[in-house]
């Protein structure tokens, strides 16, 4: 019985949400939408932890849909990169599940909230589906389930400010010009190759050489999937995304709707395209690593001058995802893990980050930065959360930030690109010039005469510094996530003699 | 449009042969072009047509929003269902030859129940998404912006 439980994990992983989304649609009002999509993404987790567990040792898992063997039928591959892929998701949504219920309260009309958190359980079942999956069309059916209910959910803050729709049609439009780019590249790729499972592909592909054909593909999959991940200079959906949804939205997606976006790039480029094209290397080479460096500097630009504390942290985000391009185009073992392990390390410290800006609009009624003035005397522990989270995104030593940093330097080092590392060092100033802003004006600046706002509440709070111990802990014992991390690097690495079990 | 006899009259004749021809594309799914996405759209028509002659409220009238969610989640859940159903009886996700004594019969209501699901829910999305653009109250206000 134990022994079948076990052999389901990988189908169970997404079909709980996927049920749970429609009984929450239909009988999810006056509080139990909540109940039941808590309990759900909390099972979810427990699924993605003994995932996670059994393939520690780098062993894969593969699950035949409708008992179909690949690469006919649909098949679920978990290996120890997207199990640790599905442990961010499924981590994250429990821990933001539990900080939407007030949040939410405040944010989103009552009548809409059983539709809310079916539509957040919709996006956690369509980001877990693109994460566990081996075959390169479903992938593209998950990303879509995933993307149309983030649309949904970003245009839930329009309670609070009508820009929320405008916001979320713009990401529409822009993620449906990118996933109709994805199809196209994988209808190029299904052209020569007649195979659409990504363990199949990269067989056929390893012995197909080059062709015209071959690079339009995989220049159009790259380019779809760089502008669901908000790829410099493929960002502009984002940062009026993420600051008009409602703010455990924008801590939910920015924790893992663009982290799996990059690692459904790390599969295409590296497990289907193999490590040796010449044509992605040149790619990564001399498009995307320049375009990652000014994209950590623009976006750090635009970030110190914001003037809304959910902006400056959207554009941040940007930044971010720049470093985990720059750990890619490096096409090393280091350069990899340092992209792995800064998925782990900014999913956690970023959701910390707008979570303390939930907190802000709750309490303050607003995240616009001079109104935050001296806001840390009344609301000391969400105020503290900012500071080391922010720390973290900076890179200080015994942060995450920092782990991720220096395997990103080394990785740079490693191949003598010294300016590449020079780079990186010196925009974590700019980096430390946005997060003391900040600092700045909520703890030095005179408070607003008559104007006091209580600590948020606890249920808040909990899933504020369960986020910002995250980032300490990992900071000082990154034994767990930089192990996870090297293997997955290693088995992207070895990833083209992949095959079925 | 209540004067407009010849639409009124119309409608009523069609209405009945989409609904028909809704089912025949839903069953006929095996055999031919078809199948639940399809059956799911046709049927849907039907009652968009519905609304346009005989205005919104006569069709919440006969498909009141409420219903229309839970058929969307009905439609879902009977999909699921059919391969949590299989899963319970041993086999993995969809496998559907689980569902009857021999495999072809399996395969057969299997694909059956599931497309019905489809169906279902997707002639209760097209209705929703009509009455949400038909049935839309307020606009947006300029201070809004």
């Amino acid at each position: 019985m134990l022994q079948a439980l076990l052999h389901q994990l990988p189908v169970l992983q997404i079909v709980l949400p996927l049920v749970a989304a429609p009984i929450v649609a239909a009988f999810g009002g006056n509080g139990r939408g909540w109940m039941i999509a808590f309990a759900t993404s909390l099972i979810a987790f427990a699924v993605a932890a003994t995932l996670f567990a059994e393939v520690l040792d780098g062993s894969v898992i593969s699950y035949h849909l409708g008992g179909w063997a690949p690469p006919i039928g649909i098949e679920y591959r978990v290996d120890i990169l997207n199990a640790f892929v599905l442990v961010i998701v499924s981590g994250v949504s429990a821990i933001c599940l539990l900080y939407a219920r007030a949040s939410i309260a405040a944010e989103v009309e009552e009548k809409n909230h059983a539709f809310f958190y079916a539509t957040f359980l919709l996006c956690m079942t369509g980001l877990l589906g693109v994460t566990i999956t081996g075959d390169a069309f479903n992938l593209f059916v998950f990303l879509e389930i995933s993307s149309l209910s983030g649309y949904a959910l970003i245009s839930a803050g329009a309670k609070r400010d009508r820009r929320a729709l405008t916001a979320a049609y713009n990401y529409l439009v822009m993620g449906t010009i990118g996933a109709t780019f994805f199809v196209i590249g994988l209808g190029l790729l299904y052209m020569l190759t007649g195979t659409l499972n990504m363990a199949d592909l990269a067989a056929r592909l390893t012995g197909y050489g080059d062709s015209r054909t071959l690079r339009m593909g995989f220049a159009f999959i790259f380019v779809g999937i760089a502008l669901k991940l908000a790829m410099f200079p493929l960002h502009l959906w984002l940062p009026n995304a993420y600051t008009f949804a409602p703010s455990a939205v924008s801590s939910f997606l920015s924790a893992t709707a663009t982290k799996v976006a990059v690692y459904a790039l790390l599969r295409i480029l590296f497990t289907v395209f193999g490590f040796d094209s010449a044509f992605e290397a040149n790619v990564l080479r001399l498009i995307v690593l320049p375009l990652a460096i000014v994209a950590i500097f623009v976006a750090s630009f635009v970030a110190i001058f914001a003037e809304d504390l959910k902006r400056m942290l959207a554009w941040s985000s940007i930044a971010q995802i720049g470093y985990m391009l720059i750990g890619i185009a490096l096409l090393s073992h280091e350069g990899l893990m340092a992209t792995v392990i800064h998925l782990f390390n900014h999913a956690v410290a970023k959701a910390a980050l707008f979570m303390v800006a939930g907190a802000f609009m709750l309490r303050a009624g607003t995240t616009s930065i001079p109104d935050l003035r001296g806001i840390a005397r009344d609301m000391p522990w969400t105020s503290a959360a900012f500071v080391l989270a922010g720390l973290s995104l900076v890179g200080v030593p015994l942060t995450v930030g920092f782990i991720s940093k220096w395997y990103l330097v080394q990785a740079a080092l490693t191949q003598n690109l010294w300016p590449v590392a020079l780079l990186v060092v010196l925009s974590s100033l700019l980096t430390l010039t946005y997060v003391w802003r900040i600092t700045e004006t909520i703890y030095m600046r005179e408070a607003p005469a008559g104007v006091r706002r209580s600590e948020a509440p606890l249920s808040m709070l909990i899933p504020t510094w369960i986020f910002t111990g995250l980032s300490l802990y990992f900071g000082i014992d990154a034994g767990l996530t930089s192990m996870a991390a090297s293997r997955a690097a290693n088995a992207l690495l070895g990833a083209s003699n992949l095959f079925w079990q | 449009m209540q004067h407009h006899l010849i639409l009124r009259v119309v409608a009523r004749l069609l209405l009945p042969p989409i609904f028909l021809y809704a089912l025949y594309v839903q069953w006929h799914g095996d055999y031919g072009p078809g199948g639940g996405f399809q059956a799911g759209v046709i049927f849907a028509v039907g009652f968009i047509l519905y609304a346009l002659i005989n205005g919104v409220d006569a069709l919440t009238r006969v498909v009141p929003p409420r219903a229309l969610i839970l058929l969307l989640a009905a439609g879902l859940l009977l999909y699921a269902g059919t391969g949590i159903a299989t899963l319970l009886l041993g086999q993995d996700f969809l496998d559907y030859s689980a569902l009857s004594h021999d495999a072809v019969h399996g395969q057969e209501w299997g694909i059956l129940i599931v497309e019905l699901g489809v169906g279902i829910t997707v002639a209760a999305a097209m209705t929703a998404i009509f009455l949400a653009f038909a049935g839309r109250s307020a606009s947006v206000e300029d201070k809004d912006w």
